[in-house]
């Protein structure tokens, strides 16, 4: 059936990707045109691409590093950078 | 000659000095003479050596002045001298005695002017573009939400805490400094080093590669900002696989690098802004879809139900779609006895008609028929035998009467005269052949005669002989004792006499001598 979606696992895809495709099912499920076994399958896919996008919105961490350099300017590690 | 003998002249009281005395004193007069100097020209052939020092020269049109930047002042530049650019240089003038030469010992170089500097930046510009390096089909697109951001900058100033301000209010990310010089000559090699170094990074690696790279820096004169403009920093950016946004000078300056990059930011704070989405409001979003999500598939269960509802109120009772069926059923059952009665009459009709026609009187009539009919053709038969017999002997007769002996006979009347005719001709034509030979052959006999001998002797020539043989030498003659001599008109035989005197003796021609003739 053309309703079935992709199935990508959603642990892999990007903000981004999981953000396009929740969208796209949201519509369709509204247009009401879905039979109502695809559209639990449908529902149960927005469902874990909504808890997808929110995971990479709860981790929303700041970590700020400078790249230390050695003599010939090549990158030998990092130090923390705080204060800015 | 007089010049390489060291004759002091009495009286010449000018001063004698060493060479290094003369080289020290033109170094100290040139450096104490003009101090601090500013000089304006055009940049000739520039040399930086492997040991770091930088040598070139200053010209005008009609001079050319040697200057040098040692290698701990090139880094303070704000412009590394560049062939054809114009420029102010400051510094001081020295001298160096080892090669009698003067030179400037330049540690700050200025472009003369906006205009020189632009037609070098226009002409730079041209040339990489037409190497494809700004090609729009080159820009990668930036990622929506990078999740380690790479920032190319110093990491003293304003510059990134606007990047990192602006960043921790729109998404807080991981980011990774690059400390760079923002300015002066190593600004270039730094950036370019910077930016290949975040490419050189594997993912997930001990330093982890950035999603994203943002080179920025903060306004400044154009000299301030020319690293930016340099060769090698276009190229880098041109060459990043990571996704580049530039953020150099104020929204009016625009480098190179600008053009190299996936994305130009008009300020470092706007380059933040490109980079990361705001994340309050995707979370509304996100929050938006799972509300509409929920309600569509609520509302989609309430629409199915209530549509199932109304289809069961809709849907007739099991008897009443029976009764039609059944109605017709009856008709039918009602119908059969009258259709069975009526089609069994109709046969029966059917049958008696037909039976009706068969009767013994019919078929004596139909044999009397064929009799009649057999009898003719039997009446027939003889008179159609004798017929076809008379007719066969007629035409043997016209045959056998055409046959007789006078053609035969005809023909072998012709052939007999034809035959006496040939064998007249054959007969003649023996005859003629036989006279013709024979006075063929009296002609030969006759040139025969003439030919022989004979002929000779008629001439009054003689043979002589002994026996058989003829003799042709008076030697071979002498040795016989009898002879014989043939003359024309009989033989003799004769004894020779020896020893006498040779007498003139007829010639004793050979018989078929031709030359006789």
């Amino acid at each position: 059936m053309t309703d079935r979606p992709a199935d990508r696992p959603v642990a892999e895809m990007s903000f981004e990707d999981a953000m396009k495709e929740l969208e796209s099912v949201v519509d369709r499920l509204e247009r009401g045109d879905v039979p109502l076994s695809a559209s639990i399958d449908l529902y149960e896919r927005g469902a874990a691409l909504k808890k997808r996008c929110e995971e990479e919105l709860k981790r929303a961490e700041e970590k700020i590093a400078a790249i230390t350099l050695d003599a010939d300017g090549n990158p030998t590690g990092t130090t923390p950078v705080e204060g800015l | 000659m007089n010049d390489l003998i060291d004759d002091p002249t009495p009286g010449q009281n000018l001063p004698e000095f060493s060479v290094s005395e003369v080289s020290g004193a033109i170094k100290r007069t040139l450096e104490d003479q003009f101090g601090r100097i500013r000089v304006k020209g055009e940049v000739g052939r520039v040399f930086k050596a492997r040991s770091g020092h930088l040598y070139y020269d200053i010209k005008d049109d009609r001079n050319v002045l040697s200057c040098t930047t040692w290698k701990g002042q090139v880094s303070q530049l704000s412009v590394v001298p560049e062939e054809g650019l114009e420029v102010v240089v400051t510094g001081r003038l020295t001298a160096y005695g080892a090669q009698s030469k003067y030179n400037m010992n330049v540690d700050e170089v200025a472009v003369a002017g906006q205009g020189a500097l632009m037609a070098l930046l226009e002409k730079r510009r041209k040339t990489l573009a037409a190497e494809g390096l700004f090609d729009p089909d080159r820009k990668q697109p930036i990622p929506f939400l990078p999740e380690i951001i790479g920032v190319v900058t110093s990491p003293s100033g304003a510059v990134i805490r606007d990047i990192l301000h602006r960043l921790r209010e729109r998404f807080p990310r991981k980011v990774l400094i690059w400390p760079v010089a923002v300015q002066g000559a190593n600004c270039a090699p730094e950036v370019a080093r910077a930016i290949e170094g975040f490419n050189r990074l594997t993912p997930g690696g001990a330093l982890p590669r950035p999603d994203l790279i943002i080179v920025a820096r903060g306004g400044g004169s154009v000299e301030d900002l020319w690293g930016f403009n340099e060769e090698a920093v276009v190229r880098a950016a041109a060459g990043s696989r990571i996704p580049l946004i530039s953020a150099v000078g104020h929204e009016t300056d625009t480098t190179l690098i600008d053009h190299a990059s996936d994305l130009r930011a008009p300020t470092p704070t706007a380059a933040a802004e490109l980079a990361v989405p705001v994340r309050l409001e995707l979370i509304a979003t996100v929050d938006a879809q799972g509300a509409r999500l929920t309600r569509a598939v609520t509302r989609g269960a309430g629409l199915q139900r209530q549509r199932m509802e109304d289809l069961s109120r809709a849907l007739p009772r099991a008897d009443s779609l029976l009764d039609t069926p059944r109605q017709r059923l009856d008709r039918a059952g009602d119908g059969l006895q009258v259709a069975l009665e009526r089609f069994v009459q109709r046969r029966r009709l059917d049958l008696s008609n037909l039976s009706g026609g068969l009767r013994p009187s019919m078929l004596t009539r139909l044999v009397a028929a064929e009799k009649r009919s057999l009898r003719q053709a039997a009446a027939g038969l003889d008179p159609a035998l004798a017929r076809s017999v008379r007719l066969r002997r007629e035409r043997f007769d016209a045959r056998a009467a055409r046959l007789s002996p006078r053609a035969l006979q005809r023909e072998v009347k012709d052939g007999t005269q034809k035959l006496d005719a040939l064998s007249a001709r054959l007969s003649r034509a023996g005859t003629a052949q036989i006279d013709m030979l024979r006075k063929r052959l009296a002609a030969a006999d006759r040139m025969h005669e003439t030919l022989s001998y004979k002929a000779t002797l008629e001439r009054g020539y003689a043979v002589v002989r002994s026996g058989a043989e003829v003799m042709t030498t008076r030697a071979d003659a002498a040795k016989e004792t009898l002879l014989e001599v043939e003359f024309r008109d009989g033989r003799l035989t004769v004894a020779p006499q020896g020893d006498r005197p040779a007498k003139k003796t007829p010639p004793k021609p050979e018989p078929e001598q031709g030359s006789l003739f």
